[in-house]
């Protein structure tokens, strides 16, 4: 019944052979030709990204579109089915160390027996390494990247005492920990109050202001223009890619969203 | 009789198996944990009931070879094996088929125990002779247990434990945020093994005393009871290997008291005392400290819900207000307000004035995160910021 279908998911992974020859040592993220598979279905089909390196970047397209499903697939975190993800040209193994990743914050259990503290201390276990132990350096450094999120108050409480939003403070300063190059961000903005938005736009402008690069996988349209640089939209396959005052259009977003949703979403914006 | 147990004096056996026991315990604790924590607990359960085929295979294939089919070290190779495959094929139903991990375990652990159960029937009509016994790796036997058996036990759980101690932060860091930990580059796959890989040694060295049908209980009561204490994973992994060590002491000190009290099942009820012991008194997350905390929050509540009713001269019906009013001497007996009364009164309905006004001014956002209604507002803001309220207040309330 799929011969049709194979035929095209092959094509893909051909698509990721042929884009080895360009140069994608200038892309802090490139991707090519990446296929996700969900069940039967690709949620993500042939999607090639080339993030700009100092520029924020957002993610956008409807629910289910494959958003997160791209971000985690860039990572390595679900095997994709098809493509190839560099960062500055390397294999992104490779790059782990320049690499920070802020998760969903509904994907983990925010009873875990520990404080938030320790939640920022997770962002330097990759550097310490199994016999590292954690000292008076990596606990003032964690720390200060509380401080910079507005949380340094709550540093020994534990976790599950936390709102939503000081939730995605903690994750977001978790990141910072790492010290990396790239932020990947998944739904950064979700859910949370109006003064956490603020502290966490505020953050990623500070890391685009040092020359980092910013991804975060984005809902709401209303803020992509005042918030990001580039955007990037999807609805299982790429539907356009660039800055955002050339690509963030209504056609462009008719194509992601189809007619009616973005009418009314643009209306708020506007 | 107890003290002796307990201070080992009750023979040599007797001491071998308390030793034996207090060790599997410790290190089954701290193993056990990060299982408990990822949500993976009952995983040790499909593995502990996958040992069984590998017990009986392993006493038929040595009796087959000419040897002594009861070998202890041949037998806990055999459960190892058995157990492995067990779990790599709840990790592969889990990973590659639809099927979730709870429908994964119930299958591997009933079909395994099953197979067990039917060729340990075999083994009973083998004309091997000294194959009685076999059955007690079921719930365990600590009857003649040898020198050699603890040392087993001892060396098996002390490599256990530098294990857990080693791989601490990935597996708390998997079993808290896998997809985290999978972007920082850790195999999330291979860390769950070693997690489950760590029970499963549990589980073999265990079977001598604990057996395979009750070994998940040591894997998993004292990291459940322990969670009651603390709120950080290096404190709770301490406290189960603690909660552990000491159940598996106490509980074989106990059974060596008399004859007829079986070790594991008698191990397994020390660790559920202390369980229920957490449950019941551990601050903050214990039944008795929450239910306190929700009597003194109702009370409070109760008392500002009167004042605000007494400064707005309405009256108070219910029972449990009035009564906790008058024990604060808040109101007469007969339910008129008393001069503290009074004042405390004047003080909440002028708190929730205050308040009213801050909720229109975004300046004080953050201090409005903090409104519950019972916190007096003085303790929130400094005493310029209330006399800056007050002044917008002070028109309004004149109307």
């Amino acid at each position: 019944m799929t011969t049709p279908e194979k035929q095209t998911l092959s094509l893909a992974s051909v698509d990721g052979v042929r884009t080895v020859t360009e140069d994608l040592a200038v892309w802090p993220l490139a991707i090519r030709g990446l296929t996700v598979l969900y069940g039967s279905k690709p949620a993500v089909f042939s999607a090639d990204v080339s993030v700009q390196p100092g520029k924020m970047t957002a993610i956008i397209g409807p629910n289910g579109a494959g958003k997160s499903t791209l971000l985690k697939a860039a990572l390595g975190i679900i095997r994709p089915l098809a493509g190839q993800v560099t960062a500055w040209g390397h294999p992104i193994g490779a790059e782990r160390d320049r690499i920070a990743y802020v998760p969903q914050r509904a994907s983990v259990d925010w009873d875990f027996p520990t404080r938030v503290i320790d939640v920022v201390l997770m962002g330097q276990f990759r550097k310490l390494g199994l016999l590292g132990r954690i000292r008076g350096a990596q606990r003032s450094a964690a720390l200060a990247c509380l401080t910079r999120v507005g949380m340094e108050d709550f540093a020994d409480r534990q976790i599950g005492q936390l709102s939503g939003g000081q939730q995605q403070r903690v994750f977001l300063a978790r990141a910072l920990a790492q010290e990396a190059d790239l932020y990947l961000l998944d739904e950064p903005f979700a859910g949370v109050d109006a003064a956490t938005e603020r502290a966490i736009i505020s953050v990623l402008q500070d890391l685009r202001e040092q020359g980092k690069t910013i991804v975060c996988v984005h809902h709401d349209l209303a803020t992509v223009p005042e918030y990001f640089d580039n955007v990037f939209l999807i609805n299982t396959s790429k539907i356009a890619e660039g800055p955002v005052a050339s690509t963030f259009t209504q056609p462009n977003l008719q194509l992601a969203y189809g007619g009616r949703l973005v009418t009314a979403q643009m209306g708020a914006a506007g | 009789m107890l003290f002796d147990a307990l201070t080992l004096q009750l023979g040599y056996n007797a001491t071998l198996v308390t030793v034996g026991a207090a060790l599997l315990g410790i290190a089954a604790g701290a193993a056990g944990t990060f299982l408990f924590l990822g949500k993976r607990a009952l995983v040790s359960d499909a593995i502990s009931h996958a040992t069984l085929p590998g017990v009986a295979l392993a006493f038929m294939m040595m009796v087959a070879l000419g040897g002594d089919g009861r070998a202890l070290a041949g037998l806990l190779a055999g459960s190892a094996i058995s157990a492995l495959a067990g779990l790599l094929c709840v990790s592969a139903l889990t990973n590659r088929t639809r099927l979730s991990e709870d429908a994964a375990i119930g299958a591997v652990l009933s079909v395994f125990f099953g197979l067990g159960i039917v060729l340990l029937t075999i083994v009973q009509s083998m004309n091997a002779g000294r194959q009685a016994g076999l059955e007690s790796f079921l719930l365990g036997s600590t009857a003649g247990m040898l020198w050699a058996d603890t040392l087993l036990i001892a060396g098996g759980g002390a490599v256990v434990l530098a294990l857990t101690v080693l791989l601490r932060r990935p597996m708390a860091l998997v079993a808290f945020d896998p997809g985290y930990a999978a972007g920082q580059g850790l195999n999330v796959r291979q860390i769950e093994l070693a997690m489950m890989g760590l029970a499963l040694a549990i589980t073999v060295v265990g079977l001598k005393i604990v057996g395979l049908i009750l070994i998940v209980a040591l894997l998993i009561i004292p990291a459940v009871a322990a969670r009651f204490w603390s709120e950080r994973v290096e404190h709770v992994v301490l406290l189960a290997g603690l909660f552990g060590g000491a159940s598996g002491f106490a509980g074989a000190a106990i059974s060596a008291t008399a004859p007829a009290l079986p070790t594991g099942p008698i191990i397994v009820l020390t660790a559920f005392s202390i369980f229920v012991l957490s449950l019941l008194v551990a601050p903050r997350r214990g039944i008795l400290a929450a239910l306190l905390r929700h009597q003194r929050f109702q009370a409070r509540v109760h008392v500002r819900q009167g004042l605000l009713a007494l400064a707005q001269g309405q009256p108070i019906y219910e029972r449990l207000t009035l009564r906790l009013m008058r024990r604060r001497g808040l109101i007469r007996a007969d339910g008129v307000a008393t001069e503290p009364g009074r004042a405390q009164a004047a003080v909440a309905l002028l708190d929730e004035r205050r308040w009213q006004i801050l909720r229109t001014d975004p300046a004080h956002a953050d201090a409005v995160a903090h409104y519950d209604g019972l916190t007096p507002l003085d303790t929130i803001l400094t005493h310029d910021q209330l006399s800056a309220i007050d002044k917008s207040l002070t028109p309004e309330a004149a109307t």
